[in-house]
């Protein structure tokens, strides 16, 4: 059974490069496009892996993070945000919400699927 | 990671030919006129040269090629050979020494002014600068004299790391796996794990969502630290990570210190032995006992001693293995030897059961058995496998395509295929000869090579594939090709044939093989000045293989050389014909069928049989041999593969197996070449080994010229 992984992020760009290199490597993607988008999709199914970009409208990948960390199913999942260089500050932000790591954009596909398997094994 | 052993590979060699040059040019004092002794400097120079280059020993490479250049003048006769530059050239063969062994890290750096010294001194022997080809040459690569040992070589030796890994208690709230973790450094290479666990609570307090375990790594590898570091990025502002270089011979040395400590006590009476052995109880149990460490803590610490005390020994390991060097010729008499047992035992043999005594059978069975397991211990010794050899010419192919602006890919195919030590040792120079020439003169430039419509990217394939008893080496380039044409002209111009000669294509192309022939117009670093292909040649011949070369303009060009396995023992098929007996290579053996009268009508007078539904065409060795006599009702055919194809060979009586102990056949008959040696039958009798491809060969030449003659 391959194992679901969801991409958070407004851009559509991002959010089909990341699917495209996923499903490419076995794993189903689902995909959303905010912070109350995923986390709400995050609530109807379970997911095994989050990857959110941090600057999104409505709920920001901070957030979301914190509220995943909330809820039950979300405690140990691996959650991995999407950070730019000049957002060193933001990094600690996510890592003390509880994300497991992050991937500094921008990135080659290898590099993401590098720290997938690095945080889901 | 291959770069160390590559380096020792090219040192190696450059020492031998260096103290193979010193004898040359001090007999060349003696007899300055001797133009073999003059080619045999300008070749050992030559091959440093080139060796050089594609190991990157670039420093070494430029000086030698002005030594080379102003040997190659006293080749062609401009210039004498005097006492002045034999005295310049043994004056370089020792800088080039002293600058090998600064590159191995076991010398002084090489003296540069005394390289520019002897550049000087040899540039003023040159009659005119200009046509020396080489003269401005090593000054046009710029200017390698403020750093004269770019070439430190990389130590590459694996390191022993220890890891203090102590996740805090709440990591898994951040989605961390910290046995995922521990995978990826498994990945870095060798990885001793011990869990610390003392910190576990009873299981009514365990806490299942908090982390008590941390972790010791002792993990060895060819990795620098910051690489470890890259595993815990993610974590490492919730752990303790603690990582150590553990230095083997800080730690060496501290053990036999201690353990001499208890030696030097004893003996000088302080303590008896009984005290002293209660006082060298495991020194962890001691510990445990007065409560200073956890037993965790001692066994994360016999675990390092243990990693440190396998990797030790692993060392000595390989260089005890690697400095156990015996003389060829002790190998050779050795090989002899058991030669001369197989051939007794096989007497032994027919004499036992002649005899009919089931003990001195029993006896001669057992004799039987360890012979052959001798035989087949002596010729493993002499047995390598060539990847290590195919390995060299990737830094090759990458530094020297660089270097001449070339993209080349190099392929390799069959590395697995065994030959004797002797043969894989000489076939290095030959194979750098070739690739060099086809990286040169063969691959084209990427503009030209996408003019032409082709991938830009040149392709090398290096393959090795065992055909019966012969091994095929096949260097294939997808290049220019040949020109029959030009290789012509070239020819007629060098005076090596006539104008009025007619050639075929593939006799155009034997011409690389000639002495002094090369089509390059210019001379560049990478394949000189036609010293290659006529040695290549004869280095083949020298080992009892063959040359050969195949091109079509415009698509590339294939050298094959085939090299017989040269072992002194094969296992081979004892055949029979009218009470004559040969034996045929087993390893191309496929199978033995019937043939009978039937078979025979049935083919209409053509020498085939039908197989399975695969008709197998056949030689009559009665025939071909004019053995005379009749052959009895149901003859045995004997299918073998020769040049990857099927070939049945017909005989009275297939008697079996036979170990062939070969035996060259002397002067007399080095014509006859359908025979590649001879054999000492148990009953004292003789036996010719068929070499099966030459055979057909002949059959097929004989064949199309009868087709020929209408």
């Amino acid at each position: 059974m391959p194992k679901t992984i969801m991409t958070v992020d407004d851009s559509s760009s991002v959010r089909q490069m990341v699917g495209m290199t996923l499903k490419g490597a076995g794993f189903t993607v689902v995909e959303a496009v905010d912070g109350v988008d995923g986390l709400n999709k995050a609530k109807a199914s379970n997911m095994d892996m989050i990857i959110t970009d941090l600057n999104m409208p409505n709920m920001d990948g901070i957030a979301l993070i914190t509220a995943l960390r909330t809820l039950p199913n979300y405690k140990f999942t691996p959650i991995v945000m999407l950070t730019t260089e000049s957002q060193a500050t933001r990094k600690q932000e996510g890592k003390t919400a509880g994300a497991t790591g992050w991937i500094v954009k921008p990135f080659k596909p290898e590099q993401l699927l590098e720290v997938v398997k690095k945080v889901l094994g | 990671m291959n770069v160390e052993i590559d380096t020792s590979a090219f040192t190696e060699e450059a020492y031998e030919l260096l103290s193979e040059l010193e004898d040359s040019l001090l007999e060349l004092e003696a007899a300055p006129q001797d133009q073999e002794l003059i080619s045999r400097v300008f070749r050992a120079m030559h091959t440093i040269k080139g060796s050089g280059a594609m190991f990157g020993f670039d420093a070494v490479a430029e000086f030698t090629h002005e030594v080379e250049t102003v040997f190659d003048m006293a080749r062609n006769g401009t210039i004498p050979v005097t006492k002045p530059l034999i005295d310049l050239t043994l004056a370089a063969r020792d800088q080039i020494r002293a600058m090998l062994d600064a590159a191995a890290g076991g010398g002084e750096p090489a003296d540069q002014n005394n390289a520019n010294r002897i550049i000087a001194g040899l540039r003023a022997l040159s009659p005119e600068k200009k046509s020396g080809g080489g003269g401005g040459h090593a000054a046009g690569h710029g200017a390698p004299a403020g750093k004269p040992q770019a070439q430190t070589p990389d130590t590459n030796e694996p390191h022993i790391f220890r890891i203090r890994f102590t996740p805090n208690p709440d990591i898994f709230s951040s989605g961390t796996n910290p046995l995922l973790l521990l995978n990826e450094l498994r990945e870095l290479g060798d990885c001793r794990v011990v869990a610390r666990t003392e910190k576990l609570p009873d299981f009514d307090d365990l806490d299942a969502e908090v982390c008590y375990t941390g972790w010791e790594i002792f993990l060895t590898a060819e990795i620098g630290e910051n690489a470890i570091r890259d595993v815990f990025i993610f974590v490492e502002d919730e752990c303790d990570i603690n990582i150590r270089l553990l230095d083997r011979d800080q730690v060496m040395r501290d053990r036999e210190e201690s353990k001499k400590l208890g030696q030097i006590l004893l003996e000088r009476g302080d303590v008896n032995s009984n005290e002293l052995e209660k006082a060298l109880l495991p020194l962890g149990d001691r510990l445990v006992q007065a409560g200073v460490v956890t037993p965790d803590k001692v066994r994360a610490a016999l675990t390092e001693q243990l990693v440190i005390q396998e990797k030790h020994d692993k060392k000595k390991t390989a260089e005890t293995a690697t400095s156990v060097r015996v003389p060829s010729d002790k190998l050779d008499s050795l090989v002899d030897l058991v030669g001369e047992l197989v051939t007794m035992q096989a007497r032994l043999n027919q004499t036992a059961s002649s005899i009919g005594d089931h003990t001195l059978q029993l006896i001669a069975e057992e004799v039987e058995r360890l012979t052959a397991e001798l035989r087949d211990n002596t010729m493993s010794i002499r047995m390598l496998t060539i990847d290590t050899t195919f390995n060299k010419f990737k830094r090759l192919v990458r530094d020297l395509s660089t270097e001449l602006g070339k993209e080349i890919e190099l392929i390799t195919a069959g590395g697995e295929t065994e030959l004797d030590k002797t043969v894989i040792d000489q076939l290095n120079d030959p194979l750098v000869h070739i690739i060099r020439n086809s990286i040169d003169h063969g691959v084209e430039s990427p503009e030209i090579r996408r003019a032409h419509g082709k991938n830009p990217v040149g392709k090398i394939t290096l393959a090795a594939i065992h055909s019966g008893a012969s091994v095929l080496i096949r260097v294939e380039d997808d290049g220019a090709g040949l020109d029959a044409q030009r290789l012509r002209a070239k020819g007629i111009e060098k005076g090596l044939l006539s104008p009025d000669d007619e050639l075929t294509e593939k006799e155009a192309f034997q011409l690389i093989f000639a002495a002094g022939f090369s089509t390059a117009a210019k001379i560049t670093n990478v394949s000189g000045r036609g010293v290659g292909m006529d040695v290549v040649r004869r280095s083949i011949e020298g080992l009892r293989g063959s040359i050969d070369v195949n091109s079509v303009l415009g698509k590339g060009t294939t050298i094959t050389l085939k090299l017989p396995l040269t072992l002194a023992i094969i296992e081979g098929l004892l055949v029979m014909v009218e009470g004559e007996y040969f034996v045929l290579p087993l390893a191309a053996v496929e199978e033995c069928v019937e043939l009978s009268r039937e078979d025979v009508e049935k083919a209409h007078g053509r020498h085939v049989i039908n197989v399975r539904g695969e008709i197998i065409p056949y030689i009559r060795i009665r025939s071909r041999f004019e053995i005379g006599g009749s052959p009895p009702e149901i003859e045995q055919i004997v299918i073998s593969e020769v040049d990857e194809k099927r070939i049945g060979f017909v005989v009275d009586k297939v008697v079996g197996q036979h170990q062939t102990v070969i035996k060259t056949l002397g002067k007399n008959f080095q014509h006859s070449e359908e025979f590649s040696g001879a054999t000492i039958l148990g009953n004292g009798g003789v036996a010719l080994i068929l070499d099966l491809t030459k055979m057909v060969r002949y059959v097929e030449e004989e064949e199309n010229r009868e087709l020929d003659v209408p």
